[in-house]
């Protein structure tokens, strides 16, 4: 098998890949982690807004806080449809 | 004063119970007064893999809710002499279990014991959480596989945040990675997460390894903690786990692939 291999050409060994999924999945999480209780609530209403003018997916929305030392940016991307 | 730790996971079916089991015994042989305590109301497994099922006749829900003595619900190992459990209720609903009665059940432990261990069932809701809000010591079972390694770091996130530690700004609870089911030979291969991998992504210090092996299995079958089978790696890897959680340096074990020679091939590896 290993012959089999080399002459294929070396392919990702699956436990790379899991890792690399793991990595992003987690950094994920602990974004979120971090951020405060009303962030769940506040990227639903704003959303509600959006849609009350533009016909948007409910997955077209990413919201996000960024905090620095002295200041906090808080990040909201749409993504509108082509009309 | 006792210290309390939790063995938990979030996802189901890593080796949950199986650790506490051996974790418990571990600590008992060692001379520690331990009781371990099965949180998973409903679906209470810790006596069987203790080995003491049939001689549950109280259990925590009833201890919370006034119906027998803490006494009566603890039950003695019949093994070793500093060993108790306190098993889950079977029947009842899972919001008998309350914060203020676990509270008191643990206080009143305290004052008995040296080790607590809380078996905490898997999920994240909240017998789960109860498992892990008055813990010190958390000992988290992973699994080398995605979605256990997942769950894994959402419970690292909740023993952060929703334990009383976290709440009344106290140390932080210590947390644990403990690996089960880990399979060098795989590993070897490429096709499972290796124990730097895993510990890289949870960011937490690394207090056992225990490789996949058939004495766990054998041991569940027997309900004899697989401490006891001293023979076993996964026994001897349990151990060495109780021995770094007493604070002991012990190097670790069982992580390396032998790759097995053409005679032992041949006439087979022998007991595992």
């Amino acid at each position: 098998m290993k012959l089999l291999d080399f002459l294929r050409g070396e392919r990702k060994k699956s436990a790379s890949v899991a890792k690399e999924r793991l990595q992003i999945i987690v950094a994920h999480q602990r974004g979120q982690r971090d951020q405060p209780d009303y962030m769940p609530m506040l990227e639903r209403e704003l959303l509600e807004v959006i849609r009350r003018y533009v016909k948007v997916e409910q997955d077209a929305i990413s919201i996000s806080l960024d905090r620095d030392d002295d200041c906090s940016v808080l990040e909201l991307n749409v993504t509108l449809p082509r009309s | 004063m006792a210290k309390i730790i939790v063995v938990t996971s979030g996802k189901g079916g890593v080796g949950k119970t199986t650790s506490a089991a051996a974790i418990a015994t571990g600590l008992a042989l060692r001379g520690n007064k331990t009781v371990v305590i099965d949180f998973d109301v409903g679906l209470r497994n810790l006596d069987l893999i203790m080995g003491c099922e049939r001689r549950v006749v109280y259990d925590l829900v009833n201890v919370i809710q006034g119906e027998a003595g803490l006494n009566q619900a603890l039950i003695r190992d019949k093994r070793v002499d500093n060993l108790h459990i306190l098993p889950a209720s079977q029947t009842r609903d899972k919001d008998a279990l309350t914060s203020e009665g676990v509270e008191k059940v643990l206080e009143s432990l305290s004052e008995d014991f040296d080790y607590i261990l809380c078996d905490s069932p898997a999920g994240i809701e909240r017998g789960a959480q109860l498992a892990m809000y008055f813990a010190d010591e958390a000992v988290v079972v992973t699994n080398p596989e995605v979605s256990s390694v997942r769950d894994s770091d959402r419970i690292l996130g909740l023993l952060a945040s929703k334990t009383r530690r976290a709440e009344r700004n106290q140390d932080p609870i210590k947390e644990h990675l403990l690996i089960t089911r880990y399979n060098p030979a795989r590993v070897d291969h490429g096709d499972m997460l290796n124990l730097e991998d895993i510990r890289e992504i949870l960011a937490i210090d690394l207090i056992g390894l225990i490789p996949e092996s058939e004495a766990v299995l054998r041991a569940s079958n027997q309900g004899i903690p697989v401490t006891h089978d001293a023979n076993s790696d996964a026994g001897q890897a349990y151990t060495d786990t109780v021995s770094r959680l007493l604070g002991e340096d012990v190097p670790l074990r069982f992580h390396e692939y032998q790759k097995k020679s053409l005679l032992s091939r041949v006439f087979g590896g022998g007991r595992r």
